[in-house]
């Protein structure tokens, strides 16, 4: 079972790489990338259920052994992350392949869109099973850099624009992630997340508050955590629709998921519950007050994108073990259901013409299903029971109440009232694009919109597309999956839990890539100059 | 551990010029600013590798000499990401210095050979390519040349090649000014 670890890296390499050379053959191109992703998803499901049977998958790639090779390690959480990362990306693939037959491919260059989307489904596939931090650089890097080129696609004005901001932005992230990396090597004398999880605790409490804060900070950019979030409203939108859905559900997670293993493997005390309760409780106000004054259905997304950025973080912060599963299956949830709301979101810019809901009006008439996909996304994400939004906020305010500090409770409130804030901006997005009728659009007042405002690069061309069944079907197989993580919410907690225990107790991962113990790796060390972790 | 102090304040240098460059509003000069920055954080990771020492692997160089080989190799792949990256940025602003040049006809600019259809390019190609046979021909020759080719064999030669190359060309041009 080790080999499907690397293999599930390498193969949308592979694919990426024959794709690009089958630029001119569309059909063909088309089929690799379905295939090579749809072998993803059913390895990642193989590896989820060995890994869950069986214990974690070690790979020492090259048979070089831990500290000095690079170690590749799927445990329960990167194996969930893989597998629900690669049913969004063949659902958002389905979705591109069915927008480029209807357009015909004369908006978005479909020779470069395939093998840059492998890149980016690879990059994202080695961060998750990454067991050293650099190769977990490597794969962010991977990742972010197919991400600049899909943002761009097209290379058209608004684009370039806002491309700009986005990739300085994640360049200087990165830099802070590469300075981190450097100054943990120089701490601890490893970049393998095993060792430096056993050596980081020895280290002076400054240091571990300095090497701590440098991760938090270059993850929480990627992860668009309050202070860090403006670029994020800005950039996504811009992209193609479904370039946007994959983004808005997998590259702010891919942080999140940084976070989550950095933090409970590196600082099992949780020294950063503190700064990390404040910033969620800011990341959620802060984001669901802009999504509020949206009036481009898009620009609402990506605010309550960040906004419920919050809660995962709050379970982070949280950090016991079932505040840790509510965490994950909270990111599930998530992931799915804002794929699912942008899929939503791009098919209403194409019977509506625009996504403005200044200009939207009765599509509910004109086009049902679109309605009740975005009717049951939204009432998912706002948190309405049964859903698995509100599932996986009452584990989360669960979670919180057993530990029950002061600031805890607030946080509870703040997460519930960003719920119904949520909620309230998307069922007046869905009372005005849908329910309101398309003659009143025209002089419509009410108390409801006078908030809103316009998307400032909003173009206000009104030009319909037609839709086709291909990507009705993929949204609808998303929303399927999001209504399946609400009817077996019970098992899928159960997993999270398994998940939670392994990774809130740093030995068993270390276990895993060391199972003889680190013992002798301290004398024999090729940094012969490291003498930190001895102090 | 012990590090050059030159390497640490160098470091230090660049970090500083290379945050003040990037807050700049142009874009050459945040790519300035983005590659000094990268260089820094290069630089730092040289500098976690401790004092100076023997090369590594290499037979022969006692453990106590050695220098620690992991941070090169982490800097090399940094170097390699950089690099990439900075070529993407650069097509970006190039891509939107053309874009702010030209407004908005920028984005509606035709492929000035969009016109041309395939038959056309290929007479193109053929006849490039029958121009090359004949210049290689008469270069043979020249070469082969022991007194038997005269000088005005040879140009004569040449001029038809030339010739043919100007006929072949005229159809483009007429295409052009049409």
């Amino acid at each position: 079972m080790t080999a499907l670890v690397p293999l599930i890296v390498c193969l949308p390499l592979l694919g990426a790489a024959i794709a690009l050379m089958l630029g001119r053959r569309r059909r063909l191109q088309v089929l690799v990338s379905v295939l090579s992703l749809t072998a993803a998803t059913v390895m990642s499901a193989v590896l989820l259920v060995l890994v869950d049977r069986f214990g974690p998958a070690v790979v020492q790639v090259g048979n070089w052994e831990a500290p000095w090779g690079i170690v590749l390690i799927v445990d329960r959480l990167s194996a969930i992350m893989l597998l629900i990362s690669a049913l969004m990306l063949l659902g958002v693939l389905l979705f591109a392949v069915g927008q480029g037959i209807v357009d015909g491919d004369t908006e978005t260059p479909v020779s470069i869109f395939h093998p840059t989307y492998l890149v980016l489904a690879a990059g994202l596939f080695n961060a998750f099973v990454a067991g050293d931090l650099f190769t977990m650089y490597v794969g962010f890097e991977m990742l972010l850099a197919a991400s600049y080129v899909l943002l761009t696609l097209g290379g058209t004005g608004a684009r370039i624009r806002v491309g700009i901001t986005y990739i300085v932005v994640s360049l200087v992230s990165s830099l802070l992630f590469l300075s981190a990396i450097a100054l943990i090597y120089g701490a601890t004398g490893t970049v393998t997340l095993a060792l430096i999880a056993e050596r980081m605790p020895d280290l002076p409490a400054d240091i571990q508050l300095i090497l701590g804060l440098l991760l938090l900070i270059a993850f929480g950019v990627k992860a668009a955590v309050f202070p860090m979030s403006f670029w994020l409203p800005d950039s996504y939108p811009t992209a193609p629709a479904p370039v946007t859905a994959v983004f808005a559900g997998l590259l702010t997670k891919v942080g999140v998921y940084a976070i989550l293993r950095t933090q409970t493997l590196f600082f099992p005390d949780n020294q950063f519950s503190m700064p990390l309760m404040i910033v969620a409780g800011l990341t959620l106000l802060v984001g669901i007050l802009g999504a509020l004054a949206q009036a481009d259905i898009k620009r609402l997304l990506s605010f309550t994108l960040v906004s419920h950025i919050g809660y995962m973080l709050f379970g982070i912060a949280i950090g016991t073990p079932l505040a840790i599963a509510a965490t994950i299956f909270y990111v599930v949830h998530h992931i799915t259901v804002q794929t699912t709301l942008f899929l939503a979101a791009g098919l209403i810019d194409r019977v509506g013409g625009t996504t403005s809901l200044s200009r939207l009006g009765g599509l509910l008439g004109s086009s049902p299903l679109v309605a009740i996909l975005f009717f049951l996304g939204a009432l998912n994400l706002g948190g309405i029971p049964p859903f698995s939004g509100f599932l996986g906020k009452i584990a989360l305010f669960q979670a919180g109440t057993i530990v029950g500090d002061p600031i805890i409770y607030v946080l509870i409130g703040v997460g519930a009232l960003t719920s119904l804030l949520t909620l309230y901006a998307l069922a007046r997005a869905w009372n005005m694009a849908f329910w309101r009728p398309k003659k009143q659009v025209k002089n419509y007042t009410s108390s409801m919109s006078a908030s809103l405002v316009e998307d400032p690069q909003d173009e206000g061309i009104v030009l319909k597309k037609t839709i086709s069944p291909l990507m009705v079907g993929a949204t609808t197989s998303m929303l399927v999956l999001t209504l399946g993580l609400t009817v077996f919410a019970g098992p899928i907690f159960d997993l999270t839990t398994r998940a939670a225990g392994n990774i809130s107790s740093p030995s068993t991962y270390i276990d895993a890539v060391f199972p003889n113990g680190t013992g002798s790796i301290a004398d024999s060390n090729l940094g012969t100059n490291f003498e930190g972790g001895s102090k | 551990m012990s590090a050059s102090l030159t390497l640490v304040v160098l470091m230090a240098v660049m970090y500083a010029a290379g945050v003040y460059v990037m807050l700049e509003r142009s874009l050459t000069r945040v790519l300035i600013g983005f590659l000094l920055v990268g260089n820094a954080t290069n630089l730092l990771i040289f500098i976690m590798s401790g004092r100076p020492g023997s090369s590594p692997i290499v037979t022969g160089t006692s453990l106590d000499d050695m220098v620690d080989p992991i941070p090169q190799v982490l800097m090399l792949t940094a170097i390699v990401i950089n690099f990439g990256i900075t070529a993407l940025l650069l097509a970006l602003i190039y891509r939107s210095w053309w874009l702010a040049q030209l407004g908005d006809e920028g984005d509606t600019l035709t492929d000035e050979h969009a016109a041309e259809s395939a038959d056309q390019a290929d007479d193109a190609f053929r006849s490039s390519s029958d121009d090359d046979d004949a210049i290689a021909e008469s270069l043979d020759e020249f070469e082969r040349g022991d007194g038997a080719t005269s000088d005005e064999d040879t140009a004569a030669r040449k001029t038809d090649a030339a010739g043919r190359a100007a006929a072949s060309a005229s159809p483009r041009d007429g295409e052009e000014k049409r």
